[in-house]
């Protein structure tokens, strides 16, 4: 009989307003089951604001603190500096933000929080745009995706810039640790999760957060969805732990990228070529983060 | 209880020191910097034992001070100037979460054009947000008042944060004498945090959730509520401390010599120390005058104005800000709390002192005569320089 390697215990209630087929709903689930009752989330402005249900009911069975939107970093240094100073050293303090709110808007905050070494959990949602205001582009997110704000019509392609590499900007800080989830690959996601309660120092978690309506994809097909983007290597599984790179699912050969972006209806203008560029693009970020790798 | 001689920014830091706070974080800004450097020698010499967060920005600063507090903690933060304008949008968290931040604020103009010297405008446009607000005189009434903050913004019947605002230079880089009370008296005036953080570890609860318009209104009415109560409190607050200490500042709008006066000016801050001297004059010279402090703005004290304006026929409000499009911010709000009153006196704004511009007693003066002459302009700048025209003019 399978080990059952994802922990039974709750920490998310079954009742809470995300859309169907919404993959930030499962992100929060792994990371709490991971973590433990001694969690505690602080939240910027962002789809799980309203996913944790409005006022006077919660979603979650451990405390939720909402802040400024662009002030999660700082909200997590001084919840730590609050635990610390009242003796509470067993609370695990987690920021949990969109791509929006970590990679835009909330930057400032987050450097602070990794230059600082607050001793926390800081996990990123990313579902590759500004979902809450209703789809519009993100430094997340990629190129060629339609939004709202990057229409396609006779003079636009979608987003025509190419999505930042967060992973990159918090491995420059030097983290304690940061690696990649996705909620496709559980197994992998609780494995790094529970990494992290092992390690002092700020931890970052990068989720892969697939969003069907901000997608223009059918509720059903997100882990399918999840599955593709990684094994077509747009989203590799790694880890940076001391500064050392290493990818945690490894395949023998990638899918072609194509399958990815057609499944989804934000990518569903893209012609032959332009597939054929972003396929270009994966493969030298994967063959850079090989060498990542192989540096050791 | 020791007297030393401090700056008002020194003021600041030994409070924050004597009220035991758990975390600080705060970022640099003239003329503010003395105040959090004194505080990070306390921490680093194991004076204070508290958490200081370096924070990147004073937004930062803002956000981890409200935190902290969500989890019980007793928090100071400091500012200026732009500073305390990049935190506006974490002022209203900080009330909305019913956090009990102190914060000092060294008021200071705000650019273009650069300038590092006294102004309110900063705090002035702050007054919506929900904290209370003294303005300090002296540096002795830095350190009381900041003390007396900490209480008032904890009290559970308030549960808001508070503001302690000195004037740039003026008193931040200004040493006095002053009676600082001992860590004993402190304690006993002003217990460790009754931790009665909303964020508790293990519990299913949310603090700033979202907020259907069927509660909403009932939030910001509790706010409401609580600033008002606090001006209650406060007159409780006042009168321990002086059982401990033997000091009282005279409430939130304290009076000199207004008893028979034909005029009254209402200064904010250590323009007050000037103007108390030029109604000693002007008294000696015949001219009945007196003066009244607007040591809280915020709750803004509409009963003692009216006390005040029962036996008043001219009152003049100082400003050293102003609101553009209207008048000084202090002058419409003590012509709105007169508006009921079946005795009104004739009212004058005085705008001046902005960016640093000294406010000497011949400038003073003027305005005490303006007011009882009764003539010139409802709202006044009575400073202004001629020249500046001539230059715009060529
Ligand atoms: C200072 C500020 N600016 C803008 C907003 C409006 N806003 C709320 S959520 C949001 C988008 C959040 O995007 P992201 O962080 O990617 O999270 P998602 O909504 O996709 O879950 C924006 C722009 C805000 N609440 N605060």
């Amino acid at each position: 009989m399978a080990r059952l390697t994802i922990p039974a215990e709750e920490y998310m209630r079954s009742g809470h307003s995300a859309c169907p087929g919404c993959a930030a709903t499962l992100v929060m689930r792994y990371v709490l089951k991971g973590l433990g009752p001694n969690a505690i989330v602080t939240l910027p402005a962002c789809c799980w604001t309203v996913i944790g249900t409005p006022f006077p009911t919660t979603a979650l069975n451990v405390p939720i603190l909402d802040c400024a939107f662009e002030a999660t970093g700082a909200s997590v240094s001084g919840l730590r500096a609050a635990a610390d100073a009242l003796g509470l050293a067993d609370v695990i303090v987690v920021g949990f933000a969109g791509d929006g709110g970590t990679a835009d808007i909330g930057l400032q905050a987050l450097s602070g929080m990794l230059e600082r070494g607050t001793d926390a959990l800081y996990v990123m949602y990313d579902n590759e745009a500004y979902m809450n205001t209703g789809v519009q582009r993100s430094g997340a997110t990629p190129l060629g995706a339609w939004t709202t704000t990057t229409p396609v019509d006779a003079t636009s392609r979608g987003k025509g810039e190419g999505k930042k590499d967060v992973m990159a900007i918090v491995a420059a800080h030097r983290p304690a640790y940061a690696a990649t989830v996705n909620v496709a690959f559980p197994e992998d996601f609780l494995k790094r999760v529970e990494k992290t309660k092992t390690i002092r120092g700020p931890k970052f978690l990068h989720a892969f957060s697939p969003c069907p309506p901000g997608w223009r994809y059918p509720p059903e097909k997100t882990i399918a969805i999840g599955r593709l983007a990684t094994d077509t290597n747009s989203f590799p599984l790694y880890e940076i732990e001391g500064g050392k790179y290493r990818i945690t699912r490894k395949l023998g050969r990638a899918r072609p990228v194509a399958e990815y972006l057609k499944a989804q209806g934000r990518f569903s203008h893209l012609t032959d070529a332009e597939i054929a560029a972003i396929q270009s693009e994966v493969d030298g970020r994967w063959a850079r983060l090989l060498a990542l790798e192989t540096l050791g | 209880m020791p007297r030393m001689v401090l700056s008002g920014n020194y003021a600041q830091s030994y409070a924050a020191k004597l009220a035991r706070v758990h975390v600080i974080a705060a970022y640099p800004i003239t003329p503010q910097t003395a105040i959090v450097e004194k505080l990070g020698e306390f921490v680093a010499s194991g004076e204070l034992s508290a958490q200081f967060i370096k924070v990147e920005s004073e937004h930062s600063a803002l956000q981890a001070c409200i935190s902290a507090a969500a989890l019980g903690a007793r928090t100071y933060t400091a500012t200026s100037s732009q500073g305390l304008l990049l935190m506006h949008e974490l002022l209203h968290w900080a009330s909305g979460a019913r956090a009990p931040v102190v914060m000092g604020v060294v008021n200071r103009a705000v650019a273009p054009p650069w300038s590092i010297f006294t102004d309110h405008t900063d705090t002035v446009a702050q007054r919506d947000t929900g904290w209370i607000q003294f303005y300090a005189e002296s540096n002795q009434e830095v350190l009381d008042t900041t003390l007396m903050a900490f209480r008032l913004a904890e009290h559970p019947d308030v549960l808001l944060p508070a503001m302690v605002t000195e004037d740039a230079f003026y008193l931040s880089h200004t040493v006095e004498p002053v009676d600082v009370p001992t860590q004993d008296e402190v304690d006993e005036f002003l217990p460790r945090r009754d931790v009665r953080g909303l964020i508790r570890p293990g519990a299913g609860v949310r603090l700033g959730s979202f907020t259907m318009p069927d509660l909403y209104e009932e939030f910001r009415h509790k706010i409401a509520r609580a600033m008002e109560r606090s001006a209650e409190v406060f007159f409780e607050i006042e009168d321990d401390y002086h059982r401990l200490t033997g000091r009282h500042h005279g409430g939130p709008l304290p009076t000199y010599r207004v008893d028979d006066a034909d005029a009254v000016l209402m200064t904010m801050g250590t323009a007050t120390t000037t103007a108390r001297s030029v109604v000693d004059a002007l008294r000696t010279r015949g001219n009945r005058v007196g003066l009244a402090k607007l040591r809280a703005f915020r709750p803004f004290p509409v009963k003692e104005v009216r006390q005040l304006a029962a036996t008043v026929d001219r009152i003049g409000v100082l400003d050293r800000s102003f609101t553009f499009g209207a008048a000084g911010a202090a002058f419409t709000e003590v012509a709105a709390a007169l508006y009921p009153e079946t005795h009104r006196p004739a009212l004058k704004n005085f705008v001046a002192g902005l960016g640093g511009r000294d406010l000497t007693p011949k400038v003073l003066e003027g305005m005490f005569k303006a007011l009882l002459k009764g003539d010139g302009p409802e709202v006044d700048w009575p400073d202004l320089k001629r020249r500046a025209e001539v230059v715009r003019h060529g």
